[in-house]
């Protein structure tokens, strides 16, 4: 059974329909690239997978229990994180306070330590400025906080939403790398990007979004030379 | 010695004030709502310890405990009520339904109480401390007392508790919040009857000071302490205690070295002008976003 299954997904914004009945799913351990143009729909399955957007139709399934009937702030304590297009960090409390926020719905103080100590572990600069206030960060030390907090949930399976946007081409090599660390360390990610070539070259399978539409689906190598993919997303 | 017992006078309206503005400011920075209706519950406050003492002859602590108590069932039904169903409607909708609302407390208590003055039954007899020529009345000194635990609890539950941690988070970014786990309903809340049970011990302190408990006591005063907040800068909490105190500073030196009656204008004149020089208020933040 996949770990995550969304089926029949139709999502609405008033009258406009954002997603018109999307069916995909994520096993454990996998990494799963969403990619397609602005406005393809991205962001909107995100949103409504950890509760932030309402669907109309449709179910989420995540290990057996449908994330549209569970109260959304519940569900981070389930396994999942999501790190949220924008970073949406906490500007005006420090790195230290941001990352504590992420493991709100933990109470083992002493397992929060040891993952504090993982996140600083990866990310040495978060240590480095761990006082500093979070909205004085550099854009990539932003990216590289928003991760760290979500990390600092211990989820099963972390969704990261266009995390090298707006980043210098150097964080974004980095930021790409941490992702290839944290699904080696054994969490499955669903990650959305607009920067595909990057994308793919790091996932397993990916699903490529057209106006709300699954439009291709297929393993990530075969999709990197697939000619429609290649025109459309990577610029060749 | 005149300007230092002005002083004292002013530090002693000002805590209430700073007390009241506390309320506006964690509202605002929570539901980026100004409650109009905040200055009202401070009169609720005072006729729920009225009735519990002067009619139902409670003790006074019970008394005391049932009108904070009241105070911050109320400000969570009211927002639950009148304020949640609006929470994605445009802030002119929510602005009058809170002016709706502060009207709606007047006039219910109008109708139950009457527009009778009645006497405030809780006097806090304590002597005065003599320095020298100086006088500090036992009233002073009990509400610098109370203003002060106040404030520092609320200090230490912001920044030392986890349902704080949650309360800045949520102000900062509510889906954000959402996605550490934060229960934001309940957190905006928690906010609602904090700020309404403070405005209670506020309106306890206020009224044992002027005696009367009417229907109207809470309007003024709440202007002055959403001018103080504002003033402060508002959504801060530190920038809502400065602003409070500051506002009772200014009105108690004008009044003594300038004018009784223009007092208010002088209150209100200022703020205009530090509002014309940092809009932000003196602790709000202007920062701006790096990407």
């Amino acid at each position: 059974m996949a770990m995550l299954e969304i089926k029949d997904l139709q999502v609405y914004y008033g009258v406009i329909q954002a997603i018109k009945g999307i069916s995909f799913e994520v096993n454990q351990g996998e990494v799963i690239a969403l990619i397609g143009a602005n406005g393809a729909g991205k962001t909107t399955i995100l949103h409504t997978i950890t509760g932030l957007v309402p669907a109309k139709e449709g179910s989420i399934m995540f290990e057996g229990k449908d994330l549209l009937k569970t109260p959304a702030h519940t569900i981070v304590a389930l396994g999942m994180a999501h790190v949220p297009e924008g970073r949406r960090i906490f500007a005006d409390l420090t790195v230290y306070d941001n990352l504590k926020l992420g493991a709100y719905t933990r109470s083992d103080k002493k397992e929060i330590a040891e993952t504090l100590e993982k996140v600083f572990e990866r990310f040495p600069r978060l240590k480095e400025r761990r006082n500093q206030i979070a909205g004085t960060l550099s854009g990539g030390e932003q990216q590289m906080l928003a991760m760290g907090r979500a990390l600092m949930s211990h989820p099963k399976i972390i969704l990261m939403d266009e995390p090298s946007m707006g980043l210098s081409p150097l964080f974004v090599t980095e930021i790409f790398n941490i992702i290839k660390e944290i699904s080696a360390s054994g969490t499955t990610v669903l990650l959305v990007e607009q920067n595909a070539k990057k994308a793919l070259a790091i996932a397993n399978r990916a699903y490529v979004l057209e106006t709300g539409n699954i439009v291709l689906a297929g393993d990530a190598k075969v999709l990197m030379d697939d000619d429609s993919v290649k025109k459309a997303y990577l610029g060749e | 010695m005149k300007l230092l017992s002005q002083l004292i006078n002013g530090l002693n309206a000002g805590s209430i004030y700073a007390l009241i503005a506390l309320g506006y400011t964690m509202v605002y920075g929570i539901a980026k709502m100004i409650n109009f209706a905040h200055g009202d519950i401070i009169m609720v406050g005072a006729y729920v310890v009225w009735v519990a003492i002067a009619v139902l002859k409670l003790p006074v602590s019970v008394g005391l405990i049932i009108g904070v108590a009241a105070c911050a069932v109320l400000g969570i039904f009211i927002e639950k009520v009148a304020y949640k169903p609006l929470r994605k409607a445009p802030p002119l909708a929510v602005l009058i339904t809170a002016i709706g609302v502060s009207y709606f407390l007047q006039s219910a208590s109008l109708l139950i109480f009457s527009s009778a003055k009645r006497t405030f039954p809780v006097s806090f007899d304590i002597p005065a401390i003599t320095i020298g020529s100086l006088v500090v009345p036992g009233q002073t000194i009990l509400i610098l007392v109370v203003t002060s635990i106040c404030m520092i609890a609320l200090h230490l539950f912001i920044n030392k508790t986890k349902a704080g941690s949650a309360m800045l988070a949520v102000s900062e970014d509510k889906d954000a919040a959402q996605l550490m786990g934060v229960n934001v309903n309940k957190t905006i809340s928690m906010t609602f009857a904090i700020g309404s049970a403070l405005a209670a011990v506020a309106g306890v302190l206020f009224a044992s000071s002027y005696v009367y408990v009417y229907p109207t006591m809470g309007s003024l005063i709440g202007i002055k302490a959403f001018v103080a907040a504002v003033l402060g800068g508002i959504g801060s909490v530190p920038g809502a205690m400065l602003g409070g105190i500051l506002l009772g500073l200014i009105e108690s030196l004008s009044k003594t070295y300038l004018s009784t009656q223009l007092s208010n204008a002088i209150v209100f004149g200022i703020l205009i002008l530090v509002l014309l020089v940092r809009p932000s208020g003196l602790l709000g933040k202007s920062r701006t976003e790096k990407v």
